[in-house]
């Protein structure tokens, strides 16, 4: 199973420079543990001490906001395409 | 369209700079002064840190006031280097005092802060944008860029032209005619993406990561919305030096609102203005009204929504700062509210037919605003109130079609104007005569 995921710029550090990232998973939660595995570091930066994701950060499964999904437990499948993106200001 | 092979580098500030450091809001983290907008370490956002010793003993109300008729007057306050900043003619828009509406309201001291002619793409965002093109420029970018929900797309284009900047702004597909016109017109590339403004700037994000342009309110964001204290600055110098008791503001991303917020800290901190505690009051559309939904639950985090308002241009699901606005509303013992979208065009109208002013849908929410904390005594009669008016009517004349008059068509002859003019004194008119004062 594969999920893509696009990785922001100030966390590019941890993906030696990549911009995009194969993970697996069939949850949010999963793919962090993927994610971590892969770039050591990154959870630490995504999650607060709790595990929480952090405030600031933003997460969608094919352009949707977990947050009108099932936030950390949003259920993935194999092709599918999840984007970590800083919180923007702006109008 | 050429792109910008440039990659930005950093650059050090000359001596002559007061601006030292991008500063993480979340966790204090410091970094060069060069285009990113997020803390690497807890995604937080970067805020422009100044040395204030240095503004205390250079920055006098004299040495501003002899500044130019612009936002520029503030330039020790906001982070460019260069003494030629791309100076448009932009702020310095007048402070109304509004005693028309004050009397309706029941009010004595309220002030307009009138936006609506900011120059020269008719809203607030000719602040941030001034600022953050200048800064593209200083940091190396040729192409700049932009998500928006429509001001800020007018504002990039016509400033980007001005300064001979190559331009791409993207915005969400269905918004007003005028405000994609008042963009095209400037000639840049435009991206109307079918989405809502939060999955523009998602995409905008993507493309921040891989273009290599200026995205005033993605990689720029930190020094653009340095602009937005402006809007703090002009009220107090033009309050007589003071600190007003109480300021209505709109909420979109929440950005503006805690910028004024600390636009009048920085004159408190640096002596220009005597401390004394201000109130921030916030306006929402209730079709997107993610920070008031929460100031009223008392959470500390937002719940993204999926707008559904005429008020586009407050029409941000996700909103960046909604965080710290509801902070600032919170210790300030201010409000945040929200209203309907028939009240937003009541609000405009009411607003045109007391002072005279034809504001944008964003403006209305802010004078419904006022009028619901009006009623719920919410705001004390002798306060001196400052509402913002962000933005211009002419840019969402959609949104009142069908809630205004409309013209008597006569022959040109006396006694087709007669007989028209005796209709026209409808018992309406009649009765807002009686009303008003």
């Amino acid at each position: 199973m594969s999920i893509k995921v696009l990785i922001p710029t100030p966390l590019q550090k941890l993906t030696h420079d990549k911009a995009t990232v194969d993970c697996s998973g069939t949850t949010v939660a999963e793919l962090l543990e993927s994610l971590e595995s892969n770039c050591p570091g990154i959870k630490g930066r995504l999650c607060d001490d709790q595990g929480e994701l952090r405030r600031f950060v933003n997460f969608y499964v094919n352009s949707e906001d977990i947050r009108f999904l099932d936030g950390i437990n949003t259920a993935l499948t194999d092709g599918d395409e999840v984007s970590i993106i800083p919180a923007i200001a702006g109008g | 369209m050429t792109q910008a092979a440039t990659r930005p580098t950093s650059v050090p500030p000359q001596s002559s700079a007061t601006f030292r450091a991008l500063k993480c809001k979340e966790c204090s983290t410091e970094y060069e002064l060069k285009a990113m907008h997020v803390c690497e370490y807890c995604f937080g956002p970067l805020e422009v840190a100044y040395d204030y010793d240095q503004l205390r003993r250079t920055v006098t109300r004299e040495t501003i006031a002899a500044g130019p008729h612009s936002i520029w007057r503030y330039r020790p306050f906001l982070p460019v280097e260069t003494n030629t900043p791309i100076d448009v003619g932009t702020g310095m828009t007048p402070l109304v005092q509004a005693k028309r509406l004050a009397r309706r309201l029941g009010l004595k001291n309220l002030y307009i802060k009138n936006d609506a002619v900011n120059m020269p793409t008719l809203s607030f965002k000719d602040r941030v944008v001034s600022v953050a093109l200048t800064r593209a420029q200083e940091l190396g970018f040729t192409t700049v860029s932009c998500a928006s929900t429509g001001n800020l797309a007018n504002s990039t284009a016509a400033i980007a032209a001005h300064a001979g900047l190559e331009c791409c702004v993207f915005i969400p597909a269905d918004l007003e005619a005028a405000k994609i016109m008042g963009t095209l017109i400037y000639n840049p590339t435009v991206m109307a993406v079918k989405g809502n403004y939060d999955q523009v700037n998602r995409l905008c994000s993507e493309v921040a990561n891989t273009h290599g342009w200026g995205f005033v309110n993605i990689n720029l964001r930190p020094y653009y919305s340095e602009g937005s204290k402006t809007l703090g600055f002009e009220v107090a110098e033009q309050l007589g030096w003071q600190l007003p008791d109480h300021i209505v503001a709109p909420l979109a991303s929440g950005s503006l609102f805690t910028k004024i917020y600390k636009g009048f800290r920085e004159f408190v901190e640096v002596g220009l203005v005597e401390d004394k505690p201000v109130r921030f009051s916030g306006a929402q559309a209730e079709g997107c009204s993610p920070i008031a939904q929460a100031f009223r639950e008392e959470r500390d985090f937002i719940n993204p929504v999926k707008p559904s308002t005429i008020a586009k241009s407050l029409a941000i699901g996700n909103p960046a700062d909604g965080v710290y606005a509801i902070d600032i509303a919170r210790k300030t013992n201010g409000n945040i509210e929200s209203v309907t979208d028939a009240e937003i065009i009541d609000g405009i109208k009411l607003l045109a037919e007391t002072e005279g002013i034809f504001t944008e849908t964003a403006g209305g929410t802010t004078i419904a605003v006022l009028q619901k904390l009006v009623a719920a005594g919410k705001i004390n009669p002798d306060e001196t109130t400052v509402v913002y008016i962000t933005g211009n009517g002419l840019k969402t004349q959609e949104a009142i079609q069908g809630y205004i008059g409309e013209p008597f068509t006569i022959e040109p002859k006396l006694d087709s104007f007669e007989r028209a003019f005796e209709r026209a004194q409808t018992l309406d008119r009649l009765e807002w005569q009686q009303v008003s004062i």
